[in-house]
């Protein structure tokens, strides 16, 4: 018997063993929250993509305008922070929602870690209030700050964006490797004692958790920003400023895709080595096994692996350079510390192919670019790619989270405590999800009109003002307009 | 200060408290302003009457709207990070008005953002009376919370009723009681903002509302003390001992301000206006020192790990040397609201596209 199973089943006693007043409607609530903070998260994480990484493609378009007396490439600056600034206070509402969720949805994790991993928010919160007000400055430099200087303002946003997305991922770190507390005494007792906050935020997930996620941001929001180009020059709205926001974006997402696979590697390898349950279901390694095969899509139905391509030893080779090394199955854990595998493993999947995908289709146009010097943007099926590429980038970064937090369940911090201990007693999350629903949905439908909104007025030859902004007072000049808009006639 | 240095030790939790209160005042002064003008936004009236009062007070919390989700951020991170078992305890228990609380935010913050940006006299509409709303509806969940706090309802294990737990004189009383005072803090702020940019009309309307809305808070917090020595004891006992010195300057500083605004310069009401708000705030906490809920558990008792309060020290003196700084620059530059834009330097980033741009037109 491994130590690991020991571990989870000391644990389970526990856990069995303390929750006395809770409710019968537990684990029904427990659905819910679950699915509440899922969605509260993913929908969240698509703007903090934009935090993070949309202030260094306003820098490229930014330094391209004032070195090359680039009107264009500045425009294209200008209005890209303005449609930042709409995303970053959608983003600041959803974020400090999270913040009350962390406590309203989870106390039991709050109560009893909170001063194990509350740190790391403190931190996150100071780079986001740094965030929040370089983003003010440089909006408010357009007129008021020498050129290089207002360019260089971008550089402090992109930075804190980076801080903040190391300390937010300390914690979901510490949730999949749990440090910084005396493990062992809180395992047989229930008390946390020991507390090392910084060692809780530098955990064996830590590093390869941040290595794949940063490029992720770059990624979705490069791919998300050629694609709303790309749907443009289809439409036919095919002047230069389309032209060069797409290469812009592009280039971006082609300088991170390669860097995502590689980074994607190594967090598969800590995950393997520091979770092998997770690993077992990313793999769909159902016994421990020693030369473990490569395993090519596929379920387990009823017990059985379906419909997958197997290569002998494969996965034992790639992940040990060994053929015959022996990795942790499933079954090293009773059933009910098991996680449901066909949701990791359709994820993980799913993460891989959209992945692969995107990666062929960066070398598709750096490889055009390369001969012809320029993308392929005459290129019909090169522009519908791109389309398509910003949500796939969107959908597979929350495949990824999909697969690393589905993997942990039933931990709400592994082998520590169980997401149902974690839960909150009181009723009516299902309302709560249905409302949060509705709210979200429509938040989202009111962005995106009101960012089409801008985007028509901006057409118009407008400068309609952004939320952190000054109040525009005179009209910027019209620029070409061949086509009447489809969208928003 | 005088209270927590009466009890004769200032302990590291006693610290990591009076940052924590640093942010809870900061939120009460700027996010309080911020909910008070929506307040004003809702009765400004038609599209055509309200407009200038609307631009107004656009201009007036657009450059720091953003910063008071930070105070609220930093208040519960801190909250839950030195004091984990009291804030499970707080949440569970003040569930309910979290909740609404929460929702307020959302809409709050995101209506005020997509306003701003909207195409068309419909959606700015919409956009604004959720902004008007929520702006109200939030600081009313926040000041019932403070309330259930106060009147020491909220058990450690945090097994109360959802309702009953809120739904009290206390409660009730800190709700209108922050409505209010945000109103009226909005309404200083405004009239003197609009009297320095030169709308002499905006600032006379603006001092008339903070006047009836100072005698209305004034008259609540008189009723508030009998409600309080009935309903809220403890709390009632420490605002007559270690918290009186802050409410009589609370009270000075209001009647400073209405004096000014009487006078006609708003611009003057400003700074007591804020004492009297930070003032109220610091003397609540004193009032119910040393407990950080109410009959239930003290600072020291429900402080975390000492490592973890020192990292929230450090963290706290970091946020101040980095961010303080640029804040007060970006402040700078936005003229602190000011209506007026100004014209853009000649080697500005703005001045470059304009000369760019092409000259067909």
């Amino acid at each position: 018997m491994s130590s690991l199973a020991l571990v989870s089943s000391l644990s389970l006693d526990i856990s069995v063993s303390l929750p006395d007043s809770t409710p019968v409607f537990a684990n029904e609530n427990l659905i819910y929250a679950r699915w509440l903070m899922a969605f509260s998260l993913g929908f969240h994480i698509v703007l903090s993509c934009f935090g993070v990484a949309f202030p260094a493609l306003i820098y490229l378009a930014h330094r391209r305008g004032l070195k090359h007396d680039d009107h264009d490439a500045l425009m294209l600056a200008r209005r890209w922070a303005k449609a930042a600034a709409v995303l970053f206070a959608i983003g600041a509402v959803s974020g400090t929602l999270l913040s009350f969720e962390m406590g309203l949805l989870w106390p039991g994790l709050m109560g009893t870690f909170g001063d194990v991993i509350g740190l790391a928010f403190a931190l996150e919160g100071i780079f986001f209030f740094l965030e929040a007000i370089f983003l003010g400055v440089y909006l408010y430099g357009w007129r008021g700050l020498p050129a290089k200087l207002h360019l260089l303002t971008l550089v402090p946003i992109a930075v804190s964006g980076v801080f903040g997305t190391f300390f937010i991922l300390t914690v979901n770190a510490w949730m999949n490797s749990p440090a910084g507390f005396d493990i062992e005494h809180f395992q047989q007792t229930g008390e946390v004692i020991d507390i090392d906050p910084w060692a809780a935020m530098f955990n064996q997930s830590t590093l390869p958790q941040f290595l794949h996620m940063l490029p992720a941001t770059y990624l979705v929001t490069g791919f998300l920003v050629a694609s709303v180009y790309a749907v443009g020059i289809l439409r036919g709205r095919d002047d230069r400023l389309h032209r060069l926001g797409l290469t812009i974006g592009f280039a971006v997402a082609a300088v991170a895709a390669p860097i995502q696979i590689v980074t994607g590697d190594l967090a598969a390898r800590n995950v393997a080595e520091n979770q092998p349950i997770k690993f077992a279901a990313m793999e769909l390694i159902e016994e421990t096994t020693t030369g473990v095969p490569f395993t090519i899509g596929g379920l387990i139905i009823d017990g059985e692996k379906v419909g997958a391509i197997e290569i002998p030893n494969g996965t034992s080779l790639l992940q040990d350079f060994d053929p015959n090394s022996t990795m942790e199955g499933l079954d090293s854990v009773p059933e009910e510390l098991q996680p449901p595998v066909n949701v990791v493993r359709i994820a993980f999947q799913l993460m891989i192919v959209i992945g692969m995908g995107l990666l062929t289709l960066v070398v598709w146009g750096a490889f055009v670019r390369w001969r012809k010097g320029d993308l392929p943007l005459s290129n019909k099926w090169f522009l519908r790619a791109l389309v398509v590429a910003g949500p796939a980038s969107v959908l597979a970064m929350e495949a990824g989270w999909t697969t690393t937090e589905v993997g942990r369940q039933p931990w709400i911090a592994r082998d520590v405590m169980l997401v149902a201990d974690a839960v909150t007693t009181r009723e009516g999350i299902a309302g709560l999800l249905i409302g949060l629903i509705v709210l979200y949905s429509g938040l989202a439908s009111a962005s995106i009109i009101v960012l089409k909104a801008m985007s028509a007025r901006w057409r118009r030859g407008e400068d309609p003002p952004a939320p952190y902004g000054p109040m525009p007072l005179e009209i910027d000049e019209p620029e070409a307009d061949p086509e009447p808009d489809l969208v928003d006639a | 200060m005088t209270a927590l240095f009466a009890a004769g030790t200032f302990t590291l939790p006693n610290a990591v408290v009076a940052i924590l209160w640093i942010g809870v005042v900061a939120y009460a002064v700027f996010g309080g302003a911020d909910f008070g003008s929506g307040f004003w936004d809702f009765l400004a009236g038609t599209p055509e009457k309200g407009a200038a009062a609307r631009k107004r007070i656009d201009a007036s919390i657009g450059p720091v709207w953003e910063a008071n989700h930070v105070w609220l951020i930093f208040v519960l991170v801190y909250l839950w990070t030195a004091f984990p078992t009291a804030f499970a305890a707080l949440v569970t228990a003040t569930f309910v008005p979290l909740i609404g609380a929460a929702v307020g935010i959302i809409l709050r913050g995101a209506a005020f953002a997509l306003r701003k940006s909207s195409g068309s006299l419909r959606q700015a509409r919409f956009f604004g009376i959720t902004f008007a709303l929520s702006s109200v509806v939030t600081p009313f969940f926040f000041g019932a919370i403070a309330g259930a706090v106060a009147s020491g309802r909220v058990p450690l294990d945090g097994q109360t009723d959802a309702w009953s737990v809120w739904l009290t004189p206390t409660s009730m009383l800190g709700g209108v009681l922050a409505v209010g005072v945000c109103a009226w803090l909005a309404g200083v702020f405004l009239a003197a903002d609009a009297h320095r940019d030169g709308q002499p009309e905006l600032a006379k309307s603006f001092t008339t509302r903070a006047l009836v809305t100072g005698v209305v808070v004034g008259a609540i917090s008189l009723v508030g003390i009998v409600i309080l020595e009935t309903d809220a004891p403890t709390l009632a006992d420490g605002l007559e001992r270690s918290g009186a010195p802050f409410v009589i300057v609370s009270g000075l500083g209001g009647l400073a301000a209405m004096w000014f605004l009487r006078q006609g310069e708003p611009g003057r009401a400003r700074v007591p206006a804020a004492i009297a708000v930070v003032a109220i705030v610091v003397g609540w906490g004193a009032g119910q020192y040393p407990w950080i809920l109410v009959d239930t558990i003290e600072i020291d008792e429900a402080a975390g790990a000492r490592s973890t309060l020192w990292g929230l020290i450090i963290a706290f003196v970091f946020a101040g040397t980095v961010a303080v700084p640029p804040l007060i620059w970006m402040l700078r530059l936005s003229g602190v609201g000011s209506l007026s834009v100004g014209e853009a330097r000649p080697d500005s980033s703005y001045a470059k596209l304009k000369a760019l741009a092409p000259d067909d037109t």
